[in-house]
């Protein structure tokens, strides 16, 4: 029977390796929430859009992206792709597949955001002439970036969350690297409390920036002087 | 007569199976103050609202300024108004809510500069001086770097007065711009409108129930009901010696005579 003890020298010689790999992470949740952002955003314009051809194909396309698996998606995109041409690195695959995923989610906390509006503000903007752009850069998104605030920030705390998935595709990132690092010294208790330890410091501190950034932000929505 | 400068002939307008005009027809003069009074749910507003191309209609046309409002020529034939019509069309009318609309994100000054810039392309420099400008005529200059929400209602709707203004509209909308102030308030914002009248020329489309401002301010009063103008004619006329039994009711009730 082995003997399961705590070993502290072990950590801090694993602990290096593990933090570089928490770069990796950090920079997939970083570029993967800008993606998400961009796409959600877009998803939800295309959706309150004119064409209802392009209502209806955005909404099923979104209902297939969140009822199928992220690692299926996440393998498609990194296996399959290439029979088609299209070869990309782990991280690049990775931060398309959580931006295009959680995209998808955003795009509904976007667009109820969006509809959370005073319709007033929409008839004022018409008064004015305004366009149906300017509207949305000046008067709607302003004033709906408030409300978006915590839904978004939890969207982008699971997707962080998910990026050990991307160890699948042999990206080297947090709990990939414990894995080696554990198969080589036969010893897995250090590296993988160590991972799990980083997520919760990780996560916690995002929890309550996220926390402070909507308490900060102005009732009003973002000002325009 | 002249050419009139708002036009509906024949209009046709529902929300689902409620008919809100059922071949209205209506004119307004170039430079008139018409005063449009009557109860709730008369499709006052909504006269308004298709103007300001708020609200579409079902049938019939509606001309101002001598062009087709929903409708557009082309190849020969009149079809449904492109955006960029209607963005063109547009242009001539202003419009003043009841629960003013401001732009809670935007200072006084950047509520009443934001169109001019982005729509008419006016520098900062000319926006914010025609913003001063305005901003004294409806007695607010100290209040430009303020928020709405720091404002009293009457100085909401006066900020939303001027922010109609600064488009250099040739029709003004007033839909019940006083319905939502307090009593106290509601003639800080008349004054304003009476000024206007006096030494501008405009022509105003205004849904009211201050019976007598209207009777002051306009130079035809029009009584609605169900979607119809039930008597029209100088203010005099219809409040001294209303022809029709549902304005004599309705003044009757307003102004308890």
């Amino acid at each position: 029977m082995i003997e399961l003890t705590w070993d502290w020298a072990f950590v801090w010689q694993v602990l290096p390796m593990i933090l570089s790999a928490a770069k990796v992470t950090l920079l997939a949740t970083l570029l993967g929430s800008l993606l998400a952002v961009t796409v959600g955003l877009i998803f939800a314009l295309l959706r309150r859009g004119p064409s209802k051809l392009i209502r209806i194909v955005v909404y099923w396309l979104m209902e297939f992206i969140r009822s199928t698996p992220l690692l299926i998606q996440i393998f498609f995109l990194y296996y399959v792709m290439p029979e088609f041409g299209i070869s990309m690195s782990p991280l690049v695959t990775g931060v398309i597949a959580l931006g295009v995923h959680y995209g998808a989610y955003l795009s509904e906390v976007f667009r109820s955001g969006i509809e959370g509006v005073d319709k007033g503000q929409w008839e004022a903007s018409r008064a004015l002439n305004l366009t149906t752009l300017d509207t949305y850069k000046d008067i709607i998104l302003p004033q709906a970036i408030r409300p978006m605030i915590p839904a978004t920030g939890n969207y982008i705390i699971a997707m962080f969350k998910e990026t050990p998935q991307l160890s699948a595709i042999t990206l080297l990132e947090m709990l990939q690297v414990a894995k080696i690092i554990g198969s080589e010294n036969f010893r897995y208790l250090e590296p993988f409390t160590l991972v799990g330890v980083l997520y919760l410091c990780f996560s916690l501190l995002a929890a309550y920036s996220i926390h402070h950034i909507e308490r900060r932000f102005p009732k009003e929505g973002f000002n325009l002087r | 007569m002249s050419q009139p400068i708002i036009e509906f002939k024949n209009v046709q307008k529902k929300f689902g199976d409620t008919t809100i005009f059922d071949g209205f027809n209506f004119r307004v003069e170039e430079n008139e103050i018409v005063s449009i009074i009557g109860p709730s749910g008369s499709g006052k507003s909504t006269l308004l609202r298709i103007l300001m191309t708020l609200e579409g209609i079902d049938g019939g046309y509606i001309n101002v300024g001598g062009e087709s409002l929903w409708h557009m020529l082309w190849n020969g034939a009149y079809v449904p108004a492109s955006n960029k019509h209607l963005h063109k069309m547009r242009d001539q009318l202003g419009m003043v809510f009841q629960h003013f609309n401001l732009f809670p994100h935007m200072t006084v000054k950047r509520n009443i500069t934001e169109a001019p810039m982005r729509v008419k392309g006016l520098s900062r420099q000319e926006a914010e001086k025609s913003a001063e400008e305005l901003l004294e005529l409806v007695g607010l200059s100290d209040k430009a770097d303020s928020y709405p929400n720091d404002l009293s209602g009457g100085q909401k709707q006066r900020v939303g007065i001027a922010r109609a203004l600064a488009m250099r509209p040739s029709i003004l909308l007033l839909d019940e711009i006083t319905s939502a102030l307090d009593p106290e308030l509601v003639d800080e914002v008349l004054d304003v409108i009476r000024n206007l009248a006096k030494e501008q020329s405009f022509t105003m489309l205004l849904v009211t129930h201050e019976m007598y401002f209207a009777r002051e301010i306009s130079d035809r009063v029009c009584f609605f009901d169900n979607g119809n103008i039930v008597e029209e004619g100088k203010p005099e006329a219809i409040f001294t010696d209303p022809k029709e039994t549902r304005t004599k009711a309705f003044l009757n009730a307003y102004l308890g005579q």
